[in-house]
């Protein structure tokens, strides 16, 4: 079947082992993940993992059950791309030897409208926003600059409008 | 209260009556505690026993069962009869000793992070941090383990969790949301799979253990009456239907019957409740059942086209689900019962004669089971190991009641039976329990002798002796050649001398007759009886779908 890009929003308990239970579940059931960010939510006791991978649609409705079946998960769900939005931040470095590339870079990254963070003789860190595929780009782009190394966050998503993962569903 | 008692207490609000486990030093506060709990303590000699023990005392009784070892080694010696109870979905709960709270991560004595190593076999575990957490982590450990879908919970105690003490509120809540809101089946498909099987004019039924969880046997007998559905079962719903009836096919799979696996693959629409399609049963997936419209029950919703895409699939509890079907249909439907009894009349009967035993010297298996059968009374528990003697007691061994056939299903844990045996005879005291053996399974766990002798559990195990790993054998003579690799096992031990050895019955029979004046006796023996039963080397398990194959491609000679 064809493959294309998930994400799933899942909403889960906020205690220790939670993320150890969730990565060994992928691994054992062999879903090949591209990125998997975690963070606190407006609810204290719940934390907000997204994951997103490619798989065909079978293999992408097992994962959401797979997430599901799992007692410290208390909602997982397959977000509609085009009703969500999905972002990732990463930080840049790159290096600049002389005054031409170190203006280059600032030109490139305000084109990217990304925000330079820090400077050092030698370096500049970029900071960008968006979703992956402009991310990818700017990296691609920084390659040719001096590329030193770079940090992604992963994805992160939430659906547009009144919809919340975790009121949806609630008692159905 | 200190934590190792309010552990005790908590376990006994439960109704717990019965511990299978072995000490050891980060265990040691519960041990002193269990010595004046009232609590039945079962020593093992080994701790992979005692989480089997739990394992067969939770599926003769419906109970959850419990173990309990120290930390560390006996911990990990744990690991296998959890795994075990997590691929046939069997309620135990595990206890572990732990290094105390201050040493963990420290690599320290017989420390080992066994909520990490049972994470991918458990439903849940905990590792308790304080003694006041322990009613709430007891009463969820059991709520999970027995809901839903069941399975193992383990819970890692350090040891000094056990010692502290605390103020401990024993009216605690779960620590985990239930998830009782698909018990209930969706009404609508409850209809859509009635109104398929109304329309059905070749219907079957493969029931699997989720039929067992749920109770559901009266449900699913009127249902394939109603329906005049012949029934199969998974090796694990083995008991659900009672193998004397009529519409009863016996078991489908890679050594199904050959009645069960032609009709199946015959069948226009399929009712499968409560079992998971797995390798073992449908062979090759795709061409399981390939022209029937299926559907497919079960409490699991993780289980939706894992293995098989099909037509309808109900998310619920099977006895509800049959009912809500069987309410639908019932008064509506007139189905001539005949012409399917004729049809599953006519295969059996083609079956027998298809059906040959290898005729050489010792006893086959086949005649051994059937006399047992004879022998032993109509609710006598049978446990199995894995291999060829699984497989022939599958075949052979009829099974008439419920909760009376118990085998190591999904992972295939050779030595299984024998401590699953012991802790059925725990759970059941009254009935016969007998554990049918190959000489190779035996052997992994024979030391349950000791423990059968000295906490007066007697159970029955028929040895089919054939000093080989039968069924890795019969694969190297069908697919290498028939050069045998590390199956050969010899002439040691000699069963009968290793039974007197442990203060048991030994008996070793070379007829029928000697092997039913055995049984007799041993049925009513205080100790435990091993019968010691010489087979052919070479006999193999038939009929066999062999791997990449439609099951309905058996090999029948």
């Amino acid at each position: 079947m064809e493959q294309e890009t998930f994400i799933v929003g899942t909403i889960v308990e906020n205690k220790p082992g939670v993320l150890h239970k969730v990565s060994n579940m992928l691994r054992r059931k062999g879903f090949n993940i591209e990125s998997i960010s975690v963070g606190p939510t407006e609810i204290n006791d719940w934390a907000r993992m997204t994951i997103t991978f490619r798989a065909d649609e079978a293999t992408a409705n097992q994962l959401v059950k797979q997430m599901e079946k799992l007692l410290d998960i208390v909602r997982a769900k397959i977000l509609d791309q085009s009703k969500s939005v999905a972002r990732e931040l990463a930080l840049v470095k790159l290096r600049v030897e002389d005054t031409r590339a170190r203006s280059d870079a600032i030109n490139y990254a305000n084109v990217f409208r990304s925000r330079v963070v820090d400077v050092s003789p030698s370096t500049l860190m970029v900071e960008i926003t968006g979703t992956p595929d402009k991310i990818d780009a700017f990296i691609q782009l920084a390659r040719g600059l001096g590329l030193v190394e770079v940090s992604r966050t992963g994805v992160t998503a939430l659906e547009r409008g009144l919809n919340a993962l975790h009121s949806e569903g609630e008692g159905a | 209260m200190e934590g190792s008692r309010a552990l005790i207490r908590a376990l006994k609000s439960e109704g717990l009556s019965v511990i299978f486990g072995l000490p050891g030093g980060a265990i040691m506060p519960v041990y002193d505690a269990l010595l004046d709990s009232g609590i039945r303590h079962v020593l093992v000699r080994h701790e992979q026993s005692a989480a089997h023990m739990a394992d067969g005392y939770a599926r003769a009784s419906g109970k959850v069962g419990v173990c309990m070892a120290t930390s560390g080694p006996g911990a990990t010696n744990l690991v296998t009869g959890i795994a075990n109870a997590y691929m046939d979905s069997s309620p135990i709960v595990a206890i572990t000793g732990q290094v105390p709270t201050s040493l963990i991560g420290r690599d320290s004595f017989q420390e080992v992070d066994i909520v990490g190593i049972t994470t991918p076999v458990t439903k849940y575990n905990f590792q308790v941090r304080h003694a006041s957490e322990i009613p709430a982590v007891v009463k969820t450990a059991f709520h999970v383990a027995s809901n839903g879908r069941p399975g193992p919970v383990l819970i890692d105690l350090p040891k000094n969790v056990q010692t502290e003490t605390s103020e401990v509120n024993f009216n605690p809540q779960l620590l985990v949301r239930t998830r009782t809101n698909n018990i209930d089946p969706d009404p609508i498909l409850v209809k859509k799979a009635a109104e398929a099987l109304a329309t059905a004019e070749r219907p079957f039924i493969l029931a699997g253990g989720g039929v067992r969880i749920s109770n559901a046997y009266e449900e699913l007998r009127a249902l394939s009456e109603l329906l005049s559905a012949p029934v199969g079962t998974s090796l694990m719903g083995k008991g659900c239907f009672s193998e004397d009836h009529p519409l009863s096919l016996g078991m489908v799979g890679m050594h199904g019957t050959v009645e069960a696996n032609r009709l199946i693959q015959q069948a226009d629409v399929l009712l499968a409740v409560g079992m998971r399609f797995s390798d073992r049963t449908t062979s090759r997936p795709d061409d399981f059942c390939r022209d029937a419209r299926i559907i497919h029950l079960d409490i699991d919703p993780s289980e939706i086209e894992k293995n098989k895409e099909v037509n309808i699939f109900i998310v619920g509890d099977a006895r509800k689900t049959l009912r809500g079907i069987y309410e639908l249909l019932a008064g509506q439907l007139v189905r001539n019962a005949d012409s399917s009894l004729e049809r599953i009349k006519e295969v059996k009967e083609l079956l027998t004669q298809q059906i040959s035993s290898n005729g050489a010297e010792g006893l086959s298996p086949c005649q051994v089971l059937k006399e047992a059968r004879k022998v032993l009374p109509r609710n006598a528990i049978v446990t199995t190991e894995v291999g060829q003697n699984q497989m022939w007691a599958a075949l052979y061994w009829k099974t008439y009641l419920p909760r009376t056939f118990i085998t190591s299903g999904g992972l295939g844990t050779m030595g299984f039976g024998f401590p699953a045996a012991l802790g059925a005879k725990v759970a059941r005291p009254e009935a016969v329990v007998a554990d049918i053996a190959g000489d190779g399974s035996f052997l992994m766990t024979e030391n349950c002798l000791a423990t059968s002798i000295s906490e007066n559990i007697p159970v029955i195990v028929i040895i089919l002796d054939n000093r080989m790993l039968g069924m890795v054998a019969q694969w190297q003579r069908m697919f290498y050649k028939g050069r045998y690799s590390g199956t050969r096992l010899g002439r040691s031990p000699d069963f009968v001398e290793l039974a007197r050895a442990y203060g048991a019955h030994g008996e070793r029979v070379e007829s029928l007759n000697e092997l039913s004046d055995v049984l007799r006796r041993a049925v009513s023996s205080d100790v435990a009886t091993i019968i010691d039963v010489p087979i052919h080397p070479e006999e193999n398990v038939l009929p066999m779908v062999p791997p990449g194959k439609g099951i309905d491609e058996m090999i029948l000679t």
